[in-house]
């Protein structure tokens, strides 16, 4: 009985300082504390799943009406979230390709098997590390940002001046944001795995004395093109991921400016927890499915 | 509730509200609240702070629900309403908000043109010149059409935000705290643009104010609300007659005698001359 078009934007309850004073005087116990948490856990995922499908629903209605998405800002969005993230990817990446291959060299060299770095580094950058940096990375940069533009706008009145000029909030600012992720991402993650191998290469060389040559021949026998594959395939679930959780922690946004900053710790926090899940998952559904 | 007023009888209701109950939890807000708009009148809501007047002014512009009871604007139920007809209701009012609500990443110009971005296919050169021809309205210079909203100070920032909620030409108008946290002078200033507004013809204004300057200056009828029900319903002599306690307060205070002495003269808000250097006094 309370449509609210958004269910996670609740108008900030007058009565809710009598939760703050219970009516016993006594401090609430440790099970009392455990409960409420609990509780609140609950009424969150709730919440985002019912986020999740009215997003689903806005997209729907987007697609069956194309004219409708706004390219403007989803190319906004690619060029922000994507391409001005490439140098702090490309970096980290090609310093994770570095330290794997530092790492590796002591154990190869020890049994003679320097060659294998190449397995070592192309399969560990392309099936796991380069997604799941990439994504801990928009995540932290972009997620972050995301939940912070709402929210700010939720304190501004600016989401409820949109409803009232008749623009969904869902449609300007979410669903741009969900599609300029996803087809960012992938596209980052192929970046950090091209800038991860070559720190890999660089370090192969110095270290382990595997030339380039060797290094790039001994990587196409070694890495599949579906380990490929499953790596950049992630990166798709894992963007849907931290755009959702952004803006969803920024619709929930209530009060002032402090709840901005809260909101937006939120978001980087559970997206990042919410990526590795998903990738722990992907690891099980791809062992059983023998990829 | 209502009180006698010297309006024709066959008057249009723009807004009705029935017996609308609200509650947050276990906090009630609304219970009860019976409300008529009349068209081309300007309504005002007046109450303390957490009386629920800006809960009732989001109720009736769509942006929440009442637990129960019925809200009709132009006569359409606002419950369970489809998209489509919540969008044609929405492009038929404006609404200005009490922080301005403008959309900080866009230029005024671009934030007052907005809607008619979303809503026409109008080329944007019209979009533009429409928009500025609503800035001069306001009373805004045409060098603030370029700036951001964080580069204005809070008088342009209604004004600003009154010249987005008039661009689409609405026959209804909602002001939330139209002068609060304003200077005596763009108060007053803000005072004389709401009497322009309302001279236009069969436009209906509906604010919610604390401010006492206002309300004798400009308000036709106004609703006191108070302990989560309409006190009483009336122009601002009539409330001032009235006896009972919640409505005295608004009229008891040293702020209040003193703004309706400067007001109760007796060609009281029909002439729009009116001295424009006084102090503003509000409720708190």
């Amino acid at each position: 009985m309370k449509p609210v078009r958004i269910a996670t934007a609740k108008p900030a309850p007058a009565g809710v300082v009598k939760k703050m004073t219970p009516s016993a005087s006594s401090p609430p116990g440790t099970f009392e504390n455990i409960g409420r948490g609990a509780a609140a856990a609950v009424e969150q995922a709730g919440a985002l799943l019912s986020f999740i499908g009215e997003n689903a629903f806005a997209s729907a209605k987007s697609l069956a009406q194309p004219s409708r998405i706004r390219w403007r800002a989803i190319l906004y969005n690619i060029r922000s979230a994507g391409f001005d993230a490439l140098p702090i990817v490309g970096l980290l990446s090609f310093l994770l390709g570095i330290v794997v291959a530092y790492q590796g060299a002591d154990q190869l060299r020890q049994y003679g098997a320097n060659i294998f770095v190449a397995d070592l580094v192309g399969l560990s950058m392309l099936r796991e590390f380069a997604p799941l940096i990439t994504a801990i990375i928009i995540a932290g940069r972009s997620g972050s940002a995301y939940a912070a533009q709402i929210g700010t706008m939720a304190v501004t009145e600016e989401i409820d001046a949109m409803r009232t000029l008749g623009i969904a909030p869902l449609e300007m600012l979410v669903l741009p944001k969900i599609i300029a992720l996803i087809i960012a991402l992938p596209l980052l993650t192929v970046f950090a795995d091209g800038m991860g191998v070559l720190g890999g290469m660089i370090m192969a060389r110095t270290q382990l004395g595997v030339g380039y040559g060797e290094f790039l021949d001994r990587l196409s026998k070694a890495v599949s093109i579906t380990s490929y594959l499953v790596g950049v395939g992630k990166a798709p679930v894992f963007a849907a991921i931290i755009a959702v959780v952004g803006c969803f922690q920024g619709f929930r946004t209530q009060g002032g400016a402090d709840s901005v900053g809260r909101q937006t710790t939120r978001s980087v926090v559970q997206s990042i927890f919410l990526v590795i899940v998903a990738d722990a998952l992907f690891s099980i559904a791809f062992s059983v499915l023998d990829l | 509730m209502t009180g006698p007023t010297e309006a024709p009888q066959a008057v249009q209701t723009v807004i009705e509200m029935s017996k609308v109950c609200t509650r947050f939890g276990e906090h009630i807000v609304h219970s009860g609240i019976d409300l008529d708009v009349h068209q081309a009148e300007v309504f005002a809501v007046i109450g303390g702070s957490g009386s629920g007047k800006s809960t009732l002014l989001r109720e009736m512009i769509l942006l929440q629900q009442p637990n129960s009871g019925s809200i009709r604007v132009f006569g359409v139920d606002l419950k369970n309403l489809p998209d489509e007809a919540a969008l044609a209701l929405r492009k038929r009012w404006g609404v200005m908000f009490q922080h301005g609500g403008l959309f900080s990443s866009l230029t005024v110009l671009e934030n007052v043109g907005l809607p008619l971005r979303e809503h026409t296919n109008l080329s944007d050169h019209l979009i533009d010149e429409t928009a500025a021809a609503k800035l001069a309205l306001v009373d805004l210079l045409p060098e603030v059409g370029a700036q951001y909203p964080a580069e204005l100070s809070g008088g342009m920032m209604k004004r600003a935000s009154l010249a987005r909620a008039l661009v689409l030409d609405p026959e209804l108008l909602f002001l939330d705290e139209p002068t609060a946290g304003l200077d005596p002078a763009s108060a007053t200033g803000v005072d004389e643009l709401i009497l322009k507004l309302r001279d236009r013809s069969g436009l209906t204004i509906v604010m919610i104010t604390h401010d006492l300057d206002l309300l004798w200056r400009v308000a036709d009828r106004v609703a006191v609300l108070a302990d989560g029900k309409v006190q009483g319903t009336g122009s601002m002599l009539e409330l001032a007659r009235m006896e009972q306690s919640a409505i005295r307060s608004f009229f008891d205070g040293p702020r209040a005698r003193a703004a309706q002495q400067q007001h109760s003269a007796p060609n009281k808000h029909k002439i729009n001359k009116e001295p424009s250097s006084k102090p503003k006094s509000t409720i708190h």
